[in-house]
């Protein structure tokens, strides 16, 4: 069979090539008579369009998606900017048309100049931003003027507003102009130079769905840069709109209660781990980020001792304290080293080996049993149990409690917090455990590090029965048409290392701690509601060495070392509806500088009225479901 | 044992093609990396370089008898696949794509080279399985066999133009082999009714690329638009051309890639239609050369092989010429010889070589 392929003389395949030939030739007239229509028939038209490259394509830009909070109150929208460009190779002479714009605009000629010579290099039909965010009266004057104005460009594009300066700032973030490292790390595809992107907050953590999809226009321009017609449009997206967890009202309270303190509260719905409010104090104005700010602004925000790009709330650790003993208490009644009943003598300090460790209270607390001993804060029954369990049953307790670890809440730089172990501070000092460390980690000082949202997920799995939630910092997300795309279902984290009998008693103390009026919280009890609460004073001293910011040093020349003040607490005691944790940095006594604010916030989320209902009733339904 | 024959054999017309061609291609990249700056850039230099690699290339391929490459075809081949098997684990990414093998200031794109390798193993099977009657449905198997295989790798890396192209070059050789009726009609029965099917499967967004990849106009800011820069550039050279380094729409950077898929255009707008048809010319005269080989050629292997030359070059002209006039679907193939890139370079006269290898050594059968 292969013969037909091999004599010359086989006809065969020479027909077959021959063929080919014919194909080619076709395929090549197809060629060159498209080439014919292109340079001969339509040649003077596309020379025409070469000319001054005519045909351009233009940006639209995306609205981003609106902030709500979870009543669907306004936070954040977008407000239309006219931002001012020049495109080089339409506005001839340069110069000329710089003098003449600096004429209706107040700014001089040299200035503009130089932002044009920063840009050399670059293709000249590129726009260069000469001035954002011109005003109204401004834009009024280049319109009227637009024919002395060739290349001069007027782009509108969507800019960020935060309409409550301050509020919420560190939850919902701000934007920024994309850096060239984010550009090139791949994470951004899709995004330009110019483009500004969430980089704090909810807004960096929902870019993705905040961003929505760029449009652009084909257009055909004349000389002198102006569109004459718009040959094709594609049109931009709108991002999804978020509804938070938080309620305006309870937020704004929140604020309030920190106005002039350093520090931060949350408050969450216990049975669903929803942020009702997330506050830290001191705050910053979003809105300064929005145009880009001065070297000077950014320097007097970072360097700022109160440190307020810090989401104290998330991103800062303390010492726990004596709300510490909650855990300290669960794990002496789990692992069976006391019951309800078993009572310690407190004389006002406690003697181990050749130390003696002071109770807050100097005259002692007389006899002692654990319910008392949460409601009073009694150190010295702490420090007994404390040195029976040893540091490592305490600390697994604390694991299981939630703390040491993330929460896992969706915002950036999440600190872990500390729980010490022997074998931890082995590696880390190459010193064993000292039994005097324990009885320092049994009351929450020493090593012990926790964020205040950490404290939060531990107060809430008290009130709800022993359930850690993820914390969640978004309600709902919907498209820009409304279509629900997102409804934010309760995230079970964990459990609390606790039996049903251990969290009563627990929660009996709590509730003494404000009930009762030797309680150290008695401050926060009101008549309307009851509520449960446990009150924290974290001594400094402990702390240095263990954290060597030199702003905090600063910071603590400045108190004298005054402790911070935690109080946590939830109410109604019976059937829990919110969790409240406050902060308050060198506040001195979590009795009276954080108990009052959290009890302002519980009268306040009762008395809001409306938005109770809508709460509650939203509670209800997830315990239901 | 050196045969004088083979001297005067010499195909020194298809040199001189890969001479004038090779300097065509250098001209005008000289012009498209040179726009809207004084001094060439690095990747003219560079392209210098590797068009003398090519000739080394060149002179490799017709030193042996090609006869080598029908018995060693196979291990070619499977050292091929291996190598774009290591690009997908080990490659150096450009642009999110995994297709290249980096070697200091250079770097290969082995696909390229799998075209070679996919010619010489069709070849191979098809000058053992050639009859009158025509290739039936299971002599078809292999063959797609060994086109799927590197169709599929390549697309992964991906690189859609190379891995179209290898299924191009060898359907070309097949149906140049001929199938048998009745398999003919199986097979575009087959493919008729699954089109729609696989259409069925698709998802809304694959649909969607499909579509804007066969109408650009689909994607007005993306592909669109650069065929419309591209129509415009080409349009605007006219009868005569606006004049070497004169092109404007090259010089502003409003061509994509310019210096690689889309230099037709930059040609054409400096060379107008005169140059335009000229290359073109050069390039049929280079196909109808190839096809002569084979047909003087007395055995089937070099006949073969010479046809699945031919039919690379020949396809890779039509596709980016036909992109770049907004004729055909915007793939990335390179056009022979004027691209900018070395190892479509090296391919291109690789195949040259083994055009004038088949040729030189048509008097040595029997």
């Amino acid at each position: 069979m292969i013969k037909y392929l091999q004599g010359a003389d086989s006809d065969w395949y020479k027909r077959r090539l021959t063929g080919a030939v014919f194909l080619v030739l076709t395929a090549f007239l197809v060629l060159i008579a498209r080439l014919f229509y292109l340079q001969v028939i339509e040649g003077n038209e596309l020379r025409r369009l070469s000319e001054n490259n005519c045909i351009r394509l233009q940006n639209i830009d995306p609205s981003r998606g609106l902030i709500f909070d979870r009543n669907g109150k306004l936070l954040v929208d977008n407000r239309p900017s006219f931002d001012l460009n020049i495109i080089l190779k339409d506005a001839k002479p340069v110069e000329h048309t710089i003098e003449i714009l600096s004429q209706y605009i107040d700014v001089p000629a040299t200035e503009f100049m130089s932002k044009i010579n920063r840009h050399k290099g670059i293709s000249s039909y590129t726009p260069i931003l000469l001035k954002q965010d011109i005003g109204r009266d401004a834009l009024a004057a280049i319109e009227v003027h637009k024919y002395n104005l060739p290349g001069i460009v007027v782009s509108v594009k969507p800019r960020r507003h935060y309409i409550y300066r301050q509020s919420a700032a560190h939850l919902i973030g701000y934007l920024g102009e994309i850096s060239s490292d984010e550009l090139k790390s791949g994470k951004y595809s899709g995004y330009r130079a110019g483009d500004y992107i969430g980089k704090f907050g909810v807004e960096k953590t929902y870019e993705g769905l905040l961003r929505g999809k760029r449009g652009g226009r084909q257009v055909e321009v004349n000389a002198a840069g102006q569109v004459v017609r718009v040959l094709r449009t594609v049109e931009a997206f709108p991002g999804h709109n978020i509804y938070l967890s938080i309620d305006y009202l309870l937020q704004k309270k929140a604020e309030e209660l920190l106005e002039g303190l350093a520090g931060a509260i949350i408050v969450m719905e216990p049975a669903t781990g929803h942020i009702l409010a997330m506050a830290s104090s001191p705050a910053f104005d979003q809105n300064a980020f929005v145009n880009g700010m001065s070297h000077e602004q950014w320097d007097s925000l970072v360097s700022n001792p109160f440190r307020p790009m810090e989401n104290k709330a998330v991103n800062a650790e303390y010492p726990p304290a004596s709300v510490y003993k909650i855990v300290t208490a669960i794990a002496c009644l789990e692992e069976g080293i006391i019951d309800a009943n078993t009572s310690f003598y407190c004389p006002g300090y406690y003697k181990c080996g050749n130390r003696v460790f002071r109770c807050w209270k100097k005259r002692g607390h007389d006899k002692v049993n654990v319910v008392k001993a949460l409601a009073e804060s009694c150190d010295v029954f702490f420090y007994q149990v404390g040195q029976k369990l040893g540091v490592d049953r305490l600390a697994w307790y604390a694991r299981a409690c939630g703390l040491g670890s993330a929460t896992g809440i969706d915002l950036d730089h999440e600190a872990k917090g500390l729980i010490p172990t022997a074998a931890w501070k082995r590696a880390r000092t190459g010193i064993g455990w000292q039994l005097g460390e324990t009885l320092s980690v049994a009351i929450g000082q020493g090593y012990n590090l926790v964020t205040p949202l950490q404290m939060m997920t531990l107060i809430s799995g008290i009130a709800n029965g022993g359930i850690r939630y993820k914390p969640l910092i978004f309600k709902k997300i919907e498209t820009a048409e409304g279509k629900l795309i997102n409804e934010n279902n309760s995230k079970v984290t964990g459990r609390l290392a606790v039996s049903q009998r251990t969290l009563e008693i627990v929660r009996k103390g709590l509730w003494e701690a404000v009930n009762k009026r030797k309680g150290t919280a008695w401050i926060a009890h009101v008549d309307d509601v009851d509520i449960s609460g446990k009150t924290g004073t974290a001594q400094l001293v402990s702390r240095t060495g263990s954290n060597d910011n030199t702003s905090i040093d600063k910071v603590n020349k400045l108190n004298q070392l005054k402790p911070h003040a935690w109080f946590v607490a939830y109410a109604p005691s019976e059937d829990p509806q919110i969790a409240v944790g406050v902060i308050v940095e060198h506040g001195e006594h979590g009795s009276s500088a954080a108990a009052p604010l959290a009890r302002e916030l519980i009268t306040t989320y009762l008395s809001i009225g409306g938005e109770l209902t809508l709460t509650s009733n939203n509670s209800d339904k997830d315990k239901k479901g | 044992m050196f045969d004088r024959r083979l001297v005067q054999n010499f195909d020194w017309s298809l040199l001189s093609l890969a001479f004038i061609l090779g300097f065509l291609g250098l001209v005008t990249l000289y012009s498209s990396v040179t726009a809207g700056t004084q001094v060439p850039q690095m990747e003219y230099y560079k392209q210098l370089v590797w068009y003398f690699v090519g000739l080394i290339f060149l002179v490799i391929s017709f030193l042996f008898n090609y006869k080598i490459f029908d018995r060693w075809g196979h291990i070619i081949y499977i050292l091929c696949i291996s190598i774009l098997v290591g690009v997908l684990i080990f490659g150096e990414g450009s642009k999110g794509a995994m297709r290249w093998l980096k070697f200091g200031l250079f770097s290969i794109q082995p696909s390229e080279l799998v075209k070679i390798a996919v010619i010489i193993i069709m070849a191979r099977y098809y000058s053992k399985h050639a009859n009158t009657t025509g290739l039936t449905l299971r002599e078809l198997i292999n063959p797609f066999l060994l086109t799927i295989i590197p169709f599929i790798l390549i697309v992964k890396q991906p690189d859609l133009g190379t891995a179209i192209l290898i299924v191009l070059i060898a359907g070309s050789m097949t149906v140049f082999i001929k199938i048998e009726r009745r398999s003919f009609l199986y097979l575009i029965l087959s493919g008729v009714i699954s089109i729609p099917l696989v259409w069925f499967f698709l998802r809304e967004y694959q649909k969607a690329r499909i579509l804007t990849f066969l109408d650009p106009d689909r994607d007005p800011l993306g592909t669109g638009y650069h065929i419309i820069q591209s129509k415009i550039a080409i349009g605007s050279g006219m009868i005569s051309g606006k004049g070497f380094l004169k092109g404007t729409q090259n010089a502003l950077s409003f061509l994509p890639e310019q210096h690689t898929d889309f230099i037709f255009s930059v040609l054409a707008e400096e060379w107008g239609l005169i140059g335009s048809v000229i290359i073109l010319i050069v390039f049929l005269i280079l196909i109808i050369k190839g096809l002569n080989v084979a047909y003087r050629c007395r055995e089937p292997f070099g006949t073969i092989l010479s046809v699945g030359i031919t039919a690379m070059i020949f396809w890779q002209v039509i596709i980016n010429i036909g992109m770049v006039m907004g004729l055909l679907p915007v793939v990335g193939v390179t056009l022979p010889f004027i691209s900018y890139g070395g190892s479509s370079l090296i391919t291109v006269m690789i195949c040259i070589g083994l055009l004038i290898n088949v040729s030189m050594r048509r008097f040595m059968v029997e």
